[in-house]
């Protein structure tokens, strides 16, 4: 039998109202790579922060090559050999990589950083297991995918030999996750010891030796990639049959809502933005815009919304010139919108659910009466509707917005968006951060909405979200339109590559 | 709801209880009976003559507080309050003593420039923020220096009845008589009156209550000061609210000064009151920025100011440990709304999570 290289046992974790974890067991073998399996919310981060120091478990056993241990902060995971690269890394972008690897580790003598020291080492950690970084560069001009490396790289410089991932891949494309998975490989061969969370599914399959699979705070199975199938796999997640974004029957119209003409916006350094970017969509369409974050689709939505200028072009908003509407002219209009980042954007945390029922609708009926005061109590029976309709779990609308889960947060936002009288909504990533139900739940909605004649601008990191829900998809490149693609055609893995840039289109097919 | 009140109720008399413990630390460590100091305060505070003098102090300070709070509705921290009422009651003083009118047009002329002079001051500091990035703490403490060390000191010298002296007498003309407001009733054989601007002080605060909480701009403020990235994906123009605020919290400072200057001073001179608009900085965190907790955190203040008094007058202590208990409640105050709040939001995540267990058990 080989040795464990993590055991942990009965882990449980509370937090005011909800347990994270509940008795979670995990046995995790020297060398190998292990996936941890679960939807949003089923406490796999939890558990990871426990184990690697950040927060205390309240009861349970770890154990680190067989022995007991006892974790109170990351420095001390860090001295056994636990390091983590989070979800989102924790960089400082005016330093440069090399400045950021061996920051809070810095070798000195005599209190002067050893500069060339650390050059030396590093290279040679780097060259080692074949992670490519230029150690002068600064961290603001790299890639999603190099950060990522200089992140696995500080924990392979401060000694790490058991490495958790937080969900690497989210925020990667095909070919970087592809790269990332060659230096996974590459670190197991020299015997460290990998546990990464992830949720796509066909991923962990490829990459694991072994999985194990979290629900609601509790281990469900720890199975062999071997013995399984992704449908299998995701069955267990759940706990029951699969959502799908599936494509259905079109439903669209010939009536144009939405008409863009070589719209082009301009950045704050006085760069294009979004180039010259034309599309049109209809009435009971979705066009989903597909795109690596910072290509320009986040600003496209604002500047047809409003937030952003728009420098060139024109856009026709059901016949109207809405090219310079401000936000509350397009809202009033009939645009709704599912921002982002929902947080910044679409939430009033500390306020009651009817006030941010009331977010973008406060010019509006039936929260406005006589042109300018606040009928709480309509706002209030309009949230209950919603609240009701869409499933938004909740003792009441008077609740604060931080009371909610982050899935129930985004369907608050999502129903208050629909159930206003419009006809474009403009989604951007509106399952991003949710788990599987409440994910099913916003699609099905779209999908219902659709049919009813809504038409929808689909922004997604999530390929399959956008394949499975599009009418019709456009890829965005360096803040142009590259491709025109049909979603029940393309596969995801082409969907990548034209959003790198690797290929390009010459005309719209 | 019931959970929200008892929160907030909370907070303020943990700040006072620790107030009047810190304060009997002090005054035992200079050799002063605590509950000696105390029952002497209490006595004198509960006399009639005190309890008028106490309200007519009320009434400028919740009136700052209320120019405060706008502000701090949507995040902005108008500390400026001080420079807009003085600069206000000095142009005021001089329109209300240019002319004559019949009474309400007369009253009317004086409070509204003394809301513009308060709002145009104010808004400055809106611009600066709007079109230069300046933050409006910074501006606003500038101009209160300019408003009072310079404006002020400049028109009074300009405006003075006897031509520009130096002397501490120096001050404007009398305001005409139809400018004035009536004492309400007197007490103590007509030496304390209550200033009729009281009412004047409860409409300032009923507008600003149903302003805030009832009508779409309100939304709008309270909405930006919540998440200005999530007031601005609703509609919200955010450089025009915050010029809003400024400007309204302006106007209202405005009239700060004026229950003094129309009720018993009936000129601006050299002795106007000043600091008051600190004081409402104070008096909004204590009354967590609404109308009720202004007006009590207001009572409490100017009674405090006024009680202390007897302090001194018995020779129990100096007055400053009110000084010391006024700063200790403020501190205790900040504090404990901190802590109230995070146990709030903590007891609210329960009950939902709670009531999301049942639904899907």
């Amino acid at each position: 039998m080989s040795t464990l290289a993590v055991e942990l046992e009965g882990i449980t974790k509370r937090f005011p109202g909800v347990i994270a974890n509940d008795k979670v067991g995990l046995r995790v073998e020297d060398g190998e790579i292990h996936a941890i399996c679960g939807e949003n919310g089923a406490g796999k981060s939890t558990l990871m922060k426990i184990l690697y120091g950040m927060q205390p478990a309240d009861e349970g056993v770890m154990k680190v090559r067989g022995e007991e241990i006892v974790l109170r902060s990351p420095t001390e995971a860090i001295a056994l050999g636990i390091g983590m690269v989070h979800q989102h890394f924790m960089l400082a972008d005016n330093l440069t990589v090399l400045e950021n690897i061996i920051l809070g580790a810095e070798p000195a003598r005599s209190g002067v950083i050893d500069f060339k020291k650390a050059h030396e080492d590093i290279t040679r950690l780097a060259s080692d297991y074949g992670l490519n970084v230029e150690l002068d560069d600064l961290v603001e001009t790299l890639e999603v995918g190099e950060r990522q490396r200089v992140e696995i790289i500080k924990v392979l410089y401060r000694g790490a030999k058991i490495l958790i991932l937080d969900e690497p891949t989210a925020v990667l494309v095909p070919h970087e996750v592809e790269a990332l998975f060659q230096n996974m490989r590459e670190l197991k061969a020299q015997g460290h010891t990998i546990m990464f969370i992830d949720h796509k599914l066909s991923e962990v399959l490829e990459i694991s030796d072994s999985i194990t699979v979290i629900r609601r705070g509790k281990t469900v199975a720890t199975v062999k990639p071997e013995d399984v199938t992704a449908r299998d796999l995701a069955e267990l997640m759940v706990g029951s049959e699969l959502p799908d974004p599936g494509t259905q029957l079109a439903t669209v119209t010939d009536k144009v809502v939405l008409d863009l003409t070589g719209v082009t916006t301009v950045g704050p350094d006085g760069r294009d933005i979004v180039k010259n970017v034309s599309f049109s969509i209809h009435a009971g369409e979705i066009v989903g815009v597909a795109g690596v974050e910072g290509n320009g689709q986040g600003e496209l939505v604002e500047a047809v919304l409003g937030i952003n200028p728009i420098e060139k072009g024109k856009v026709l908003f059901n016949g109207e010139d809405a090219t310079d509407w401000k936000v509350r002219r397009s809202r009033e209009a009939g645009m709704g919108y599912i921002p982002e980042d929902r947080q910044r954007r679409g939430l009033l945390l500390s306020a009651p659910l009817w006030e941010n029922d009331m977010l973008g609708h406060q010019t509006l009926a039936p929260f406005i009466e006589r042109g300018f005061w606040i009928d709480p109590d309509a706002a209030r029976r309009h949230t209950e509707e919603v609240i009701d309709k869409f499933d938004v779990r909740t003792p009441n609308a008077l609740v604060s917005a931080h009371a909610l889960s982050g899935g129930n947060q985004q369907k608050l936002i999502v129903g208050s968006q629909m159930s206003g009288d419009i006809s474009l909504l403009l989604a951007a990533h509106p399952t991003a951060g949710i788990d599987v139900g409440a994910q099913a739940a916003v699609w099905e909605d779209l999908r219902t909405a659709r049919a009813a004649g809504l038409a929808v601008m689909l922004i997604s990191a999530d390929l399959d979200e956008l394949i499975g829900l599009s009418d019709r998809l456009l890829v965005m490149f360096h803040g142009e339109i590259v491709a025109e693609l049909d979603p029940a055609k393309v596969t995801p893995r082409e969907l990548g590559s034209y959003m790198t840039g690797a290929s390009a289109q010459g005309d719209h097919s | 709801m019931i959970t929200r009140i008892k929160y907030t109720l909370a907070a303020p008399a943990i700040a006072l209880l620790a107030a009047v413990i810190f304060s009997s630390v002090v005054l035992l460590a200079t050799g002063v009976s605590p509950i000696e100091a105390f029952s002497n305060m209490a006595e004198y505070g509960s006399r009639g003559v005190t309890l008028v003098a106490v309200l007519n102090r009320s009434i400028p300070f919740f009136i700052s507080g209320i120019a405060v709070a706008i502000g701090f509705k949507m995040n902005l921290f108008n500390i400026g309050v001080e420079g807009q009422y003085i600069l206000a009651a000095i142009v005021a003083a001089k329109v209300g003593s240019s002319v004559d009118l019949p009474a309400p047009l007369q009253i009317t002329l004086i409070l509204v420039t003394a809301m513009t002079v308060g709002a145009l001051w104010s808004g400055l500091a809106g611009v600066m923020k709007t079109s230069r990035g300046v933050h409006e703490v910074i501006s606003t403490i500038m101009l209160n220096a300019i408003a009072v060390a310079g404006v002020t000191a400049f028109l009074l010298r300009r405006w003075s009845v006897d031509g520009g002296s130096q002397s501490l007498e120096t001050k404007l003309p009398e305001i005409s008589e139809s400018g004035w407001f009536p004492v309400l009733f007197t007490v103590d054989n007509g030496r304390v009156g209550l200033s009729s601007f009281i009412f004047v002080a409860i409409v300032v605060g009923v507008v600003f209550h149903f302003f805030v909480e009832r009508t779409r701009w309100g939304y709008d403020l309270r909405a930006t000061g919540i998440s200005a990235t999530s007031a601005e994906s609703s509609g919200v123009n955010p450089k025009r609210t915050v010029i809003l605020a400024m400007v309204l919290s302006g106007a209202i400072a405005g009239l700060v000064g004026m229950s003094e200057l129309l009720t018993f001073e009936h000129n601006y001179n050299l002795r106007f009151v000043q600091g008051i608009g600190f004081t409402g900085i104070a008096v909004a965190l204590l009354g967590r920025n609404n109308l009720a907790g202004i007006a009590v955190s207001a009572f409490v203040f100017a009674w405090l100011d006024v009680a202390s008094g007897v302090l001194e007058v018995r020779g129990d202590a100096p007055r400053a440990v009110v000084g010391l208990m006024t700063g200790v409640v403020i501190l205790a105050a900040v504090i404990a709304y901190a802590v109230m709040e995070r146990k709030r939001a903590e007891e609210e995540l329960r009950t939902a999570s709670e009531a999301i267990e049942e639904v899907s058990t």
